[in-house]
Formats: structure tokens, sequence, C-alpha cells
């Protein structure tokens, strides 16, 4: 028996960044172009999110990074082009958290995590133990020792997020793609993932791309912020530069106050664009609490 | 003791392993299939001792000689007519459960079995034509009725498959599917015109159709196990990609594997198996779906139990059922389709509930 303790950190990091780049990148879908002329670069190691509203070309753009086609232009990673590289290839450069996960019924979150390092594994795609090793390192690292057993149905939406996150990581990718990763989480949980990412991030180097509706959290969390809009990039730069209540009526049409914070990261805060409909009862609380106290919602006050 | 990790006290915890085939399950499986060949040696309208059966098969054992004192009668009954009935029982129902659990991982449908690209029907066709054509009389060595419907089997397979992987977002499941779902259809109603012009034969036909594991010696063991070799081999070393294919074809693709090729691989090797299974012994439903489901229950999802443990108790039942299939109403034979769909059926409800109890 040669049971080895390894003596390295349990997450290997990564040491060298990566950068990513789009250079005139477009797709066709049903005669549209949803991607359009899309010139990007993501500096390796930082934090880049994707923003815009529906059907901007978000998702399209960033499922060029796994493999789905380009009609037009290239998109390279630390100088490759992506279009030059095997499927296997690009899944050691390339993990992607999806919006919405395929889980496989009865599957247990060990195996579902161990699913990532498929890359790393010949044409049977047999674990070594050094895939259950790494496998095992990330699960710890996200907190899933626990759960390592239990099947993915039976876990709660934000436990959940973090097993798909966990394959991604198994993956030991430079670059981390992820679709929308606080969708379906409560404000609690969405903090959770996201300052989990951060601290992927500075611990493996790791540069990471994410879509997002929620313009104060990517504002916080992110190190620049790319504004796409009918397929166009309409804008990247840092938050404080880019999320400014001009540009935010202009590509979402909605009346925002922002407000920077020292660090240069943003938050947002959407008004109501015009009257509605109110419950009558509501008007009589005018005015907000003077103090800290909780406000009542007794309309006879 | 299998490897080691360190948890966050810096303390040894046992590295998980990952689901794999168990030892437990594999010795299990293969227990169950030895059991059901002796069983189905030993059972049927003749009764031959039990114990000479064991002593007769230890004798066939290199190195061991034993009389195991059967009579020359018996001897011929175990070897000549038992042993090839059993082993072609093991190998069709082992391909039949193999190929419903591989289709079920392709397509990700529980309700996948082998026949959904159209086997069932493009080996019906073929039998039937070689029937009503009356090739099926015997000209030379080759019986033409399994070969017209292997043909037919495959012809049918290939036809959905071309069907389905043309045009647009080629060779997604679900158009694959419902390109064997037409091909079946039109097949089958070919089959019944073709039935229908030649009342003559309708029994012959039919019998064909329900499925029967008769023998004439060793000839259908020796034309099946060819294909049964490469089935196994094929889908066994199939079993992790099969895992990887669980999370659907876009992920899939995102870890760096190549869905339609596997797709393609997998289905091929399936359907091979499947068409030989089906053009040696007819048309024998439910295996592909219920032994599958049942090894599922017991031993979870991964491919990596389910195949190889698909073959094996596959293989076991289909033995098994043929023992009833003959020894129930003796001298008559019962259609051994009957007989699996009237086990199975109440076994698989059985295991659904306390399943869904647990």
């Amino acid at each position: 028996m040669t049971a080895r303790v390894p003596n390295e950190p349990v997450a290997p990091g990564r040491t060298a960044a990566v950068d990513v780049a789009w250079a005139g990148a477009a797709v066709q879908r049903g005669g549209r172009r949803v991607v359009d002329g899309v010139d990007l670069s993501v500096s390796g190691g930082s934090w880049v999110s994707l923003l815009g509203p529906n059907g901007a070309g978000k998702t399209t753009l960033v499922r060029t990074l796994a493999g789905s086609g380009l009609d037009a232009g290239s998109v390279s990673i630390g100088g490759r082009s992506l279009g030059d590289l095997s499927a296997r290839e690009r899944a050691r450069l390339i993990a992607v958290v999806p919006q919405h996960p395929v889980i496989p019924p009865g599957i247990a979150v060990f195996d579902y995590v161990l699913l990532g390092r498929a890359p790393h594994q010949g044409l049977r795609f047999a674990a070594s133990e050094e895939d259950r090793r790494r496998t095992h390192a990330v699960a710890q690292r996200l907190d899933l020792d626990e759960l390592s057993t239990r099947t993915l149905e039976s876990l709660s939406g934000g436990e959940r997020q973090r097993v798909v996150l966990a394959r991604a990581l198994a993956q030991d990718t430079p670059v981390l793609v992820l679709d929308e990763p606080t969708t379906f989480l409560d404000v609690g949980h969405q903090l959770a993932v996201l300052e989990l990412i951060a601290e992927l991030r500075a611990e493996r180097s790791l540069t990471v791309i994410t879509t997002m509706h929620d313009l104060s959290v990517a504002g916080q969390f992110a190190d620049t912020v790319a504004v796409m809009s009918a397929g166009r990039l309409i804008a990247h730069g840092r938050p404080a530069q880019v999320l400014t209540p001009e540009l935010i009526e202009t590509c979402w049409g909605v009346a925002a106050t922002t407000t920077v914070d020292g660090h240069g990261g943003v938050t947002v805060a959407v008004q109501r664009r015009r009257e509605v409909p109110l419950w009558p009862g509501r008007a009589r609380v005018t005015e907000p609490p003077e103090s800290s106290t909780p406000t009542t919602l007794e309309p006879t006050r | 003791m299998g490897a080691v990790a360190v948890d966050e006290q810096g303390l040894r915890v046992a590295l998980p392993r990952g689901t794999r085939l168990e030892t437990g399950w594999l010795v299990g499986g293969i227990a169950a299939a030895l059991g059901a060949v002796v069983l189905g040696l030993w059972l049927g309208p003749v009764s031959i001792p039990p114990g000479r059966v064991m002593l007769e098969l230890l004798d066939r054992l290199p190195v061991i000689d034993i009389d195991s004192g059967l009579s020359v009668s018996d001897r011929a009954i175990v070897w000549d007519l038992r042993a090839p009935r059993v082993v072609l029982g093991l190998l069709v129902g082992g391909l039949l459960a193999g190929s419903g659990a591989a289709y079920q991982g392709v397509f990700r449908n529980p309700l996948a079995d082998p026949y959904l690209l159209g086997i069932a029907a493009g080996a019906g066709l073929g039998a039937t034509l070689a029937i009503v054509s009356g090739v099926g009389d015997g000209i030379g060595v080759v019986d033409p009725v399994p070969l017209a419907a292997f043909v037919g089997a495959l012809v049918a397979v290939a036809a959905a498959g071309m069907l389905g992987t043309r045009r647009g977002r080629s060779g997604t499941a679900s158009t694959l599917i419902l390109a064997g779902v037409a091909v079946a259809s039109f097949l089958t109603a070919v089959q019944t015109y073709v039935q229908q012009r030649h009342a003559e034969s309708l029994r012959q036909v039919y019998s064909w159709l329900l499925g029967r594991l008769s023998t004439s010696g060793w000839g259908e063991v020796g034309l099946l196990a060819p294909y049964a070799v490469a089935c196994v081999v094929v889908l066994t070393l199939s079993v992790g990609a099969l895992d990887v294919l669980a999370v659907g074809d876009d992920e899939a693709a995102s870890l760096g594997m190549r869905p339609r090729r596997v797709r393609l691989v997998v289905l091929g090797a399936a359907s091979l198996g499947a068409a030989a299974a089906v053009a040696v012994s007819g048309l024998i439903g439910f295996v592909g779906l219920i032994v599958p489901h049942v090894v599922r229950r017991l031993t979870g999802v991964s491919h990596r139990q389910v195949i190889p443990l698909s073959f094996l108790f596959g293989g076991a039942f289909l033995v098994l059922t043929d023992i009833a299939a003959r020894t129930v109403q003796a001298p008559a034979e019962l259609p051994i389709g009957v007989i699996t769909a009237f086990i199975g059926a109440p076994f698989f409800l059985l295991i659904l509930r306390r399943g869904s109890e647990a």
C-alpha cells in the first residue's frame, strides 16, 4: 500500500493567466445576426461580465467558447485560435457552467464532479487516482464533502449550483465561463456563489467570463463589464465608467441611479417608469421612517 | 485500502472512488448467469438428476475427468438439445438487455429499447418475406429466415440513422427517434400487407414474430457469437463515454467529447447485437426494457455497472424464462415472449414500488 499524502496545496492553481479575445465575431441564427461583429479582449486573470437586455446575444457569444461555431471572425484563447483546437484541447482550456445544466437522474455528487475530469481522460473515460484526487480537492474546497454520496436531485438550489461549479473547476482550466450563475438563487446565495468565484479566481488566476442580468452584482464583482445590445458590443470598461444612468437608459430603457463605492464597485437602483395601479392603502405610508426602526405595514397607523 | 486524501483537519480520509463496477455485483451477475445455465441444463421435460448434470459439466472442464453416470441419450439431451439452447438464451437475453441499456443511455430516455430505431419492424419484414417466398423451407446450408431478418433489421436501423441525421441540426437524439418511429411504421405496414397477401403462411410468420429459442444444434449460437462478442466489447468500452453523455450533447461537447461520434459507435454496436439476437430468436419483447431498469434500481445509474450487469442478468433472465416456456406446457412450448412479459411485468412493478418506498 502506498498511501501518499500530497504536500502540495489541494487546489493546484494556474500560474499563467490566459487571455480571451473575440475579433469580428459574428453568429447567424435563422437568418438574423445574433452576434454582429464583436471585438472584445479579456485580460488573463480578470473577470468580465457580459450585460445586455434579453436577446442581446450574450449567451450566444459565450457559447462560441464552448464549441458552437462562428459564422465570421474568430475567437482566440491564450493567442491560439479556438477553431484550431480539438474538442478535448478546448475543454482543457475552458470550463462552462451552463445556465440550465442537465442533471442526470440519480447521479451522486462525487460522480458528477468527476465528470469534469473527462477532458483529461482517455477514450474510455476511466478515472485515474489523480482524477479522483483533484475531484476530491475541489469538492473539499467548495464544502461538498458531506454531500458527496447524495444525489443532485436531493440538493437545494444553492448546493446544486456549487456542485455544477465544482464540476467546472475539476476541469482545471484557466478560463471559467458562467452563464447566468445566479438565476435561481436568493440574494444570500447569489452573493455566496459570487464571492466564491471571486476567491477561486484569485487562487487560480482564472479568467472569468459571466453573463448576467443583475447590474449591481456585475458592477460589484466584475473587473470590467461589456454591454451588448442587438448583437453588438456597445461598451466595455470599468463598471464605474460603463454603468452610468445614461447608458442604462439607452440600453435597457429604464431610469436608474448608480452609486460608486471606494473600490470602483457600482450599485444600480432602478426606478419604476410610470404610475401603475397600486393598493390604495399603500399610498398612506409615504414618508420613509426617519430612524432605523422597521416600517410597519399597517395603513391605519 | 484505497487511495488517501487529507481532510480540512489534516486527517487522512479515504479518497472517494466514484462509481465503478463493484466486485460484489459482478460476482453476483456471473453467479446468476451460471446458475441459470445449470438450471437450464437440468430442467426440462425429461428429468435428469441435477447432481449428474453437475458432474457432467465438471467432466467437460479441462484436466478433470469424471464419470457422471449419464446414459448416452441423457447425455445427448444435455449436450445436443439443452446446452445450445441455454447458451443461445444467455446470448440473446444478454444482447437484448445490454443494447437496451445502451439505447436508454444514448437517448437519455427510460422508455428506449433496442427496437426503438426499427430493428423489430425491419427484422419482421425480412423474416416475413423469406417465409412467404418459400425459401424458408431450407435451401443449402444457410437458413434464410434469420439471414433475411438480420439484413432487414440492419437496413431499418441504417435508414433511421441516415434519415434522422441528414438535415438541419443533424443527429440530435430526438430527430433520430422520430426517424426510427417513421421507419418502423412504414416497414410494419409493408410487413402487414405482405402477411395479408399470404394468409397461408400466417401461422409461421406469427410464430416467428412471437419469438422463440429453438435450436438445431450449435448453428444459431455460431451465427450469433461473433456479433455478440463485437457488441459486448464495444459497449463495455463505452461505459465511461455513456456516463459523460448523460449530461446531454452540449455539455458533453464542452467536456471535450464528440457526442455524435459516441452515439454512432454505441448505437452501431448495440444495434448489431440486437439485430443478430432478433435474427436467431424472433421478437422477444420486454427484456431490453426491464432488465436494465431492474439493474439500475439495484445498483444506481452509472453505465459502468448498468451495461455489464445488464448483459449478465439479461442472459440469466432469458434462460430462466425459457425453462418456463418449455416446461409449463410440456411437451408443447409457449412463446418465450409471453413468458418474459408475464414474469417480467409484475417483477418490474414490484421493483418500482419498492424503489419508490425506499
